[in-house]
């Protein structure tokens, strides 16, 4: 190692092998060999420094201490936004207005609005519905499975699309209306009473009472008859004029176990879902319709 | 270990070393000769091929494009005479790319830089830039002839016609690329009346900017200092594999033709090489390739044609520069017989390795289905009890129809006890009651498939179901697998 010069500032060094002179810098005997950059490289690097300038004067760029420089172009991604938006308005439009237009049985009928219904519907489902009946419109306790066959209110199309446009127990005029009675709550039935008819309800599911309940069915029929016959019907069958559910099947929505039962016919029920019409254009509400009675439950 | 050797005083200061290097403005002159020949055929079958492919026709009926060759955006799909490629069958594209790239090394390990050379579109490009520098404003020598005697009205006419020229072959450049991604009379036609889509001007301007300034005044710096293969083709090459190299075993020691001769004369070596420089004269990168292989060299074989015209005028043997290998000239030096050798490990992967890809997607080319169908089980809610107890999964099915004609699929589900299949939007059935969907041509078409059961279910049930689709008029099959879930 002696016998490598010392690098000298002042002096060019050229290797041996490459014929490359060095640029004078060495790392424990290693130089390195100066192939300098072609020079139309820098230029392009200038190009990029100016662009940068102009880009900064152009478009918004620099952050202030409230705001941001905003730029000579006055451009705003949120402008981007709201003409992309328009854009896909006016392409939806097409067949946006072909939905306005045809019937919910048309639209049913069509695959290509259907799909065009159900993409729309599962959108404002989310926005707008999915707070209560779940993302899957698998639905709670106290609000509705959409994907079953068990319709309180109906599950034809006409009957979605009204109970969707004007609501349970909203404020809407045309709102479907009918009370569950509190009827232990207000005095109606006594304790026994509604214990009997409980486990008579239950017993028409083949529910079976627990056995140290020892169920006095008779009785419950006769209590079921005087009081409850009038909105389920005789058949226990429910009602969907009244939004009075069917005890026969295998859906309750507030629980079909045996404290549940006894709560609901104590206190009563009334959930309450909104009027859409004001809130939802009229598409919308065609479009989640359409969607809802396809997730399977669809009369 | 030291490799520095000679110091050499430097005219002034450390800071006096360029950090950036000057362009040298390369002219090579025209040459004659079989590379050159090669190469205008080459250029003008690549040339040729890249312009008019867009407006060959193939039949495919009525409900697919006409045109041979097409890269359809907007409706994703990808045309290649009798091959359609759907989006999700990208892999192909993934092979045809692995393939280039093996075709690649392969060139490399059989005779260097034949992709750089001869086929890569900058070269040819370039190549065709500079035979029409060279038609408009002369050789080398006129134009320096020029710029001493030549009026300035004339240099800037030449200049100005050059420059046309150029713009307008780069302009057609971008117009033919266009081309590939629509029908390309219509487009063409379009073009013309000034009626085409903006995104079909903004696509020929940005290419038109490319070609010109790539091809007509970036030229050998793209090889040298952008494209990163030459740093790869450097690490692929070994001392069998061809390249055109200097014969430095006959060339040297090199001197003028009366030096050598008298040399010659008195039995001292004296080599081929006339020292005329016609090679470096030639060379569209401006290197010297008597200095053995290097990476601006791009191998198109130019200064061979040069060299070889000067052999035949000093009556020389030909092929002091030629297609030759590391071996053969340390063998030749050694009084050897050169030896050939193609059949080598690596020539020997790499062509096998392409045999077993490109034998692997003609396979699966050939044998691909014109149909398919894909499940997806509904997330949320996994399943749903019905009022009479029973239990129902809902699922989302894409059948897929790969055909330029509509067809009819009935669908049937295995694998569910007692299953009742429900599919929304099927127009009939078969039958055995499967129900039957239409798809459209070349489409796919989405359905939901709602199945249930009365069967007691064991709990936590997830039976395995398979859905079978069949043509309801050819009987193809597919099947995709899904599960059957339960509470």
């Amino acid at each position: 190692m002696a016998d490598i010069p010392a690098p000298d500032a002042h002096k060019h060094e050229v290797d041996a092998v490459t014929g490359v002179a060095t640029t004078g810098h060495e790392w424990d005997g290693i130089r390195e060999l100066n192939n300098p950059l072609p020079r139309w490289w820098l230029w392009t690097f200038y190009a990029c420094i100016v662009w940068a300038v102009i880009y900064w004067v152009v478009y918004p760029a620099w952050p202030l201490v409230s705001g941001y420089t905003a730029g000579a172009l006055g451009w705003k991604s949120r402008d981007a936004v709201q003409v992309q938006l328009a854009d896909l308005r006016a392409q939806r439009a097409v067949f946006a207005d072909k939905l306005a237009a045809a019937s919910l049985e048309q639209i049913e009928s069509t695959p290509e609005l259907l799909s065009f219904a159900r993409a729309q519907g599962r959108a404002a489902f989310g926005d707008n519905c999915a707070p209560c009946h779940g993302a899957g419109a698998a639905g709670s306790k106290g609000y509705p499975n959409l994907n079953d066959d068990d319709w309180m209110w109906g599950g034809s199309l006409e009957q979605i699309q009204q109970t969707i446009l004007h609501g349970i127990r909203s404020t809407d005029p045309d709102a479907h209306v009918g009370d569950m009675l509190a009827f232990g709550r207000d005095g109606i039935l006594q304790r026994p009473d509604i214990v009997a008819v409980a486990d008579y309800v239950r017993s028409l599911s083949n529910l079976p009472a627990p056995p140290e309940a020892k169920a006095d069915l008779a009785k419950g029929q006769e209590v079921f008859e005087a009081n409850c016959a009038a909105c389920h019907g005789a058949d226990a069958k429910g009602n969907q004029e009244l939004g009075a559910p069917n005890l026969t099947d295998g859906i309750w929505l507030y629980g079909s176990d045996r404290a549940s039962v006894i709560a609901t016919i104590t206190n009563g029920r009334g959930g309450i879902m909104p009027a859409w019409a004001g809130r939802l254009d009229a598409g919308t509400v065609k479009a989640l319709t359409v969607y809802v009675h396809s997730l399977g439950g669809g009369k | 270990m030291n490799i520095a050797t000679k110091v050499q005083p430097a005219a002034g200061g450390d800071d006096d070393r360029p950090l950036y290097e000057a362009r040298r403005k390369i002219y090579p002159i025209a040459v004659h000769g079989t590379f050159r020949r090669i190469k205008w055929t080459l250029l003008v079958i690549t040339l040729g091929i890249y312009y008019l492919l867009p407006f060959v026709r193939w039949d495919r009926g009525p409900n697919a494009p006409s045109q041979a060759v097409l890269v359809d955006l907007a409706n994703g799909r990808f045309y290649f005479f009798f091959i359609e490629i759907w989006p999700q069958e990208i892999y192909y594209l993934t092979g045809l790319l692995i393939l280039a790239a093996l075709t690649l090394f392969l060139m490399n390990a059989v005779a260097g830089r034949l992709w750089c050379g001869y086929l890569c579109p900058q070269t040819v490009w370039t190549d065709l830039f500079q035979a029409i520098e060279r038609m408009v404003e002369g050789d080398p020598r006129e134009r320096r002839e020029k710029l001493k005697h030549a009026s300035r009205a004339q240099r800037a006419f030449e200049a100005a016609a050059k420059h046309t020229l150029w713009l307008m072959i780069a302009w057609w450049t971008g117009g033919a690329w266009v081309l590939y991604f629509a029908d390309a009379p219509t487009l063409a036609m379009d073009l013309l009346k000034g009626q085409a889509p903006l995104v079909a001007y903004l696509w020929i301007g940005i290419l038109t900017f490319t070609t010109y300034v790539l091809a007509g005044h970036m030229r050998e710096q793209v090889c040298t200092y952008m494209c990163p293969w030459p740093r790869i083709q450097a690490a692929l090459t070994d001392e069998y594999a061809y390249n055109v190299t200097y014969r430095y075993d006959r060339g040297e020691p090199r001197g003028s033709l009366k030096k050598t001769e008298a040399l010659k004369l008195q039995g001292l070596p004296a080599g081929d090489c006339v020292d005329c420089r016609q090679c470096v004269a030639a060379c569209p990168t401006g290197v010297d390739i008597r200095l053995g292989s290097q990476l601006s060299c791009v191998q198109c074989g130019l200064c061979i044609d040069a060299c070889d015209s000067v052999m035949n005028k000093v009556g020389r043997p030909t092929g002091l520069i030629a297609y030759d290998t590391e071996t053969n000239i340390d063998r030749r030096l050694k009084g050897l017989p050169p030896v050939h050798k193609f059949v080598r490990p690596r020539t020997v992967l790499y062509v096998a390795l392409i045999l077993v890809i490109g034998g692997i997607m003609v396979a699966t080319l050939a044998t691909r289905g014109s149909e398919g169908v894909a499940v997806i089980h509904d997330r949320n809610p996994l399943f749903v009890q019905l009022s009479d107890g029973s239990i129902r999964n809902a699922y989302t099915v894409r059948l897929v129809n790969k055909q330029p004609l509509p067809r009819r699929f009935a669908i049937a589900v295995e694998g569910v006890p007692e299953a009742q299949v429900e599919v929304a939007g099927a127009v009939s059935t078969v039958e055995d009651g499967r129900p039957v969907v239409e798809v459209g041509p070349d489409q796919t078409y989405e359905l939901r498939v709602l199945v249930s059961t009365h069967a007691k279910l064991p709990a936590s049930a997830s039976l395995p179901v398979t859905f079978h689709i069949t043509d309801v008029a050819g009987g193809e099959t597919s099947a995709a697998p899904d599960h059957f879930k339960g509470p």
